[in-house]
């Protein structure tokens, strides 16, 4: 997690790419760095930090930074912020000795916006006109742009490797010029130059002591910024009346356009050409088309991660136990190689099981980002998200949900605000994830009589349903508490203004580059702590090998017995063994805490387990009651063996109001190490997912609670 | 007359932006700014955002946000 350390010589050049959102600038950087990059951490947030290596002739090897997209250097959000200090080398940032301004050609007014900006603070600006191809006529006249401009304006065609020679001679240039000044072209009024001078001072020592950076620091520091390191000296500065605070956006914005459109504007001979993406549009965002082929392409998805993944996973996850067992196999006898065999390759199959929902979520994430087809559908699901608070964006990470927390959780970064993230991380959890079903099923088929409601509806479907609509309906009902009672989730006044890009032809490269960059940090941050969590949970219930105080002696008894009748009594022996077991132990000591949800401390020993994953219940439930560890949902000897178990008093344990407060409780608890360790390399924090924790489990034994004991109350 | 409340697919000249002061310096900052021609495409399938195009590109707004841009016909 930590950021790579800035180049401790600065004889090594750097270059930053900057730029607006969709402009190819990632293409452009996998270009000029063969895509090869370490991809780090801004510290403070969790937004991709990716920097490579190009070669410059003259110069020799540089390092290139590649700055989020955005289309200002004034920040509200630390997010914001990362564009200013990687640019100008603030907050242990290095300072970039040149920045490569991407300019989509089909929007160079606007493209160039921030190449203005950025040379009023005198960076070392070089423009990169991209996209050639796609404007065809509606590009400016580079040379003229360039005169006008007062920088090196580059047309580049970045998929196609087009122009990139040309852009290396100009960051030649550009590298060997020492002259650094800076350019306004327009005339602050005298109120504004008032309130500039009188910020000068109040900037800390570290930033640039110029014009532009007071005027940054005006736009910027307000009462309810996210910035980081604004001292309470510069807040005292740039403290503006709300209409002072407009008049000064409205001034500099609106004077950079007007010299934008007086000079540059004329340069664009004719508008681009955008019937073809548009003729795209009015199919995919008509109301009734569009929205029908918004719902099948997201089944689509759906049925890809749900279904899709399957074999995949199954696959991993015998590969690794026929290696577990090979290697207990190779291995002399002891607790060495059960350690290896059982608790290491368990927890490696715990993180490698994710890999198949990963690759499959972020290769189609990737095509509809690049696409352009994401904004679309931020912009079709606003509507019904935004009644919840969240972020249109938010729809595809939670409708990965139903399939797994792990991937969906990852895929929150597609949105850029923090608070957006942090609210669907904290929600995604409540979707029914396939790793639930087993459970349900299990539950529902054993517990609930095979009947019919009304003289239609199955019982049991009808609550297999209903259970999937609860987890839905909790987890929006949960963002819409959690966004009003939580500070760092509520709902700020950040608008929701969303480019929708044309319509482009996703290159796959960048799309693989990407989904391998995820998959290696989710592998690499999120890895060691599921393996670790899996390890513990192994020793729990695997240690001590043998029962403290056995009933009888097992060994002795299996080996006097038929040969048909040893795996009974094996399976009894792992059962008594694992009743006592550590995590037996731990289901006694909490049983006190779930007896009142109807649990025993048996149950408790499978909560305990599905800690690892939720399916694992099952498994332990089959070794709790001597069944041994595969047996499956489906199996009838498990199913009985629920129904026939009784309570200290004679009564039957399992009843259906039981039944009904343990999938309640499974439905609400984030009782998943993956998840967690997902949450914690997402926000890099601890806190969240503790509280992801803390307020599920809470939530799962007080709805728990209160259905047992309110059913009791009615003779349940 | 407010944004939403301009005819379809009719160009419009901008006058003014109101609203909060992140929705203002954003679109401002993205080219809305007074003097601009803009003019709405579609509604979203659900009636809301819009989608307005502006200097030959197209963004998505919420209504009420765009209820703060100001434009004359």
């Amino acid at each position: 997690m930590s950021p790579e350390p800035a180049p401790a010589s600065r004889s090594r050049k750097l270059i930053a790419i900057a730029g607006n959102p969709n402009t190819g600038k990632t293409t452009l950087f996998n270009v000029l760095t063969g895509s090869r990059a370490r991809v780090g951490n801004y510290p403070g947030v969790t937004v991709d930090r990716r920097i490579g290596e190009a070669i410059i002739e003259g110069i020799g090897e540089v390092s290139v930074l590649d700055i989020p997209g955005t289309y200002s250097l004034v920040a509200h959000t630390a997010e914001e912020q990362i564009a200013i200090d990687a640019m100008l080398g603030l907050d242990g940032e290095p300072r970039p000795d040149a920045v490569v301004i991407c300019v989509d050609a089909s929007q160079a007014v606007r493209g160039a916006y921030l190449a203005l900006q950025a040379m009023e603070f005198g960076l070392p600006v070089l423009v990169a006109m991209t996209m050639m191809d796609e404007a065809g006529k509606a590009a400016p006249d580079a040379v003229r742009m360039a005169e006008r401009l007062g920088a090196d304006v580059v047309p580049v065609v970045a998929s196609q490797g087009r122009g990139i020679d040309q852009l290396r001679l100009a960051l030649r240039k550009r590298l060997q010029a020492t002259e650094q000044r800076t350019t306004w072209r327009w005339q602050p009024s005298d109120w504004l130059q008032g309130r500039l001078t009188a910020v000068l001072p109040a900037l800390p020592a570290a930033w640039p002591n110029n014009q532009a950076m007071a005027l940054w620091a005006l736009m910027s520091v307000e009462d309810g910024d996210e910035l980081r390191g604004i001292p309470a000296e510069l807040r005292q500065a740039t403290k503006l009346a709300p209409d002072e605070q407009k008049q000064v956006d409205s001034e500099a914005i609106a004077a950079r356009y007007a010299w934008l459109d007086r000079e540059i504007g004329p340069l664009i001979l004719h508008a681009p050409d955008r019937r073809r993406s548009e003729k795209v549009d009015k199919v995919l965002i008509h109301p009734a088309f569009g929205f029908f082929i918004f719902v099948v392409l997201m089944l689509g998805l759906f049925e890809a991660l749900f279904v899709g993944a399957e074999p995949m996973m199954r696959g991993i996850e015998d590969v690794l136990g026929a290696c577990g067992s090979w290697l207990k196999h190779v291995l002399p006898d002891g607790i060495f190689a059960h350690f290896v065999a059982d608790g290491l390759f368990g927890g490696f199959s715990a993180v490698l099981v994710f890999l198949p929902q990963i690759l499959l979520l972020f290769t189609f994430l990737g095509l509809l980002e690049d696409s352009g087809y994401l904004a679309r559908v931020a912009y079709i699901m606003d509507r019904p998200m935004r009644a919840m608070n969240m972020h249109g964006r938010a729809f595809i990470p939670m409708l990965s949900g139903f399939a797994c927390a792990v991937p969906a959780i990852m895929a929150t970064r597609t949105m850029e605000r923090r608070r957006d993230r942090l609210l669907a991380m904290m929600v995604i959890p409540l979707v029914t994830c396939s790793a639930r079903l087993p459970v349900y099923t299990l539950i529902v088929v054993s517990l609930f009589p095979a009947g019919r409601v009304f003289g239609f509806l199955p019982t049991r479907g009808l609550l297999m349903v209903s259970m999937y609509v609860f987890g839905m309906l909790s987890a929006l009902f949960a963002a819409l508490v959690l966004s009003r009672l939580l500070p760092p989730l509520r709902r700020h006044g950040l608008p929701f203004v969303v480019e929708l890009p044309p319509y482009r032809r996703p290159r796959l490269r960048d799309v693989l580059l990407m989904v391998w960059d995820r998959t290696r940090r989710f592998l690499l941050d999120a890895g060691p702590l599921i393996v670790a969590c899996s390890v513990v949970l192994w020793a729990l219930l695997d240690f001590p090998r043998t029962a403290r105080h056995p009933s009888q002696d097992w060994d002795a008894a299996i080996a006097q017995a038929a040969p048909t009748d040893r795996p009974q009594l094996e399976a009894a022996k792992e059962s008594e063994r694992l009743q006592q077991s550590f995590a037996g132990k731990l289901g006694q000591f909490i049983e006190p805490t779930i007896a009142p949800l109807g649990f025993d401390w048996k149950i408790g020993i499978g909560l305990i387990g599905s800690f690892a994953a939720r399916e694992v219940f099952v498994a332990t439930m089959g070794v709790v009651y001597g069944l041994g560890p595969d047996k499956g949902e489906e199996s009838v000897s498990l199913r009985d063996k629920l129904r026939a178990e009784k309570r200290p008093d004679g009564k039957p344990l399992y009843t259906p109001l039981v039944g009904l407060s343990l999938l309640l409780f499974f439905a609400l608890a984030c009782q998943c190490s993956g998840t967690l360790a997902a949450v914690r390399r997402e926000t890099g924090t601890l806190r969240w997912p503790a509280f992801l924790f803390v307020y599920t489990t809470t939530l799962a034994w007080l709805m728990s609670f209160g259905v047992y004991q309110v059913g009791r109350a009615l003779g349940g | 007359v407010s944004l939403p409340e301009a005819p379809l697919k009719k160009t419009v000249l901008v006058q003014a932006v109101e609203g909060s002061r992140a929705f203002r310096r954003r679109i401002m900052e993205m080219g809305l700014v007074p003097g601009t021609h803009v003019r709405i495409v579609a509604a979203a399938p659900l009636g809301d955002p819009l989608t307005i195009e502006l200097r030959s590109s197209r963004m998505s707004l919420r209504r009420a946000e765009a209820a703060k841009v100001l434009v004359r016909g």
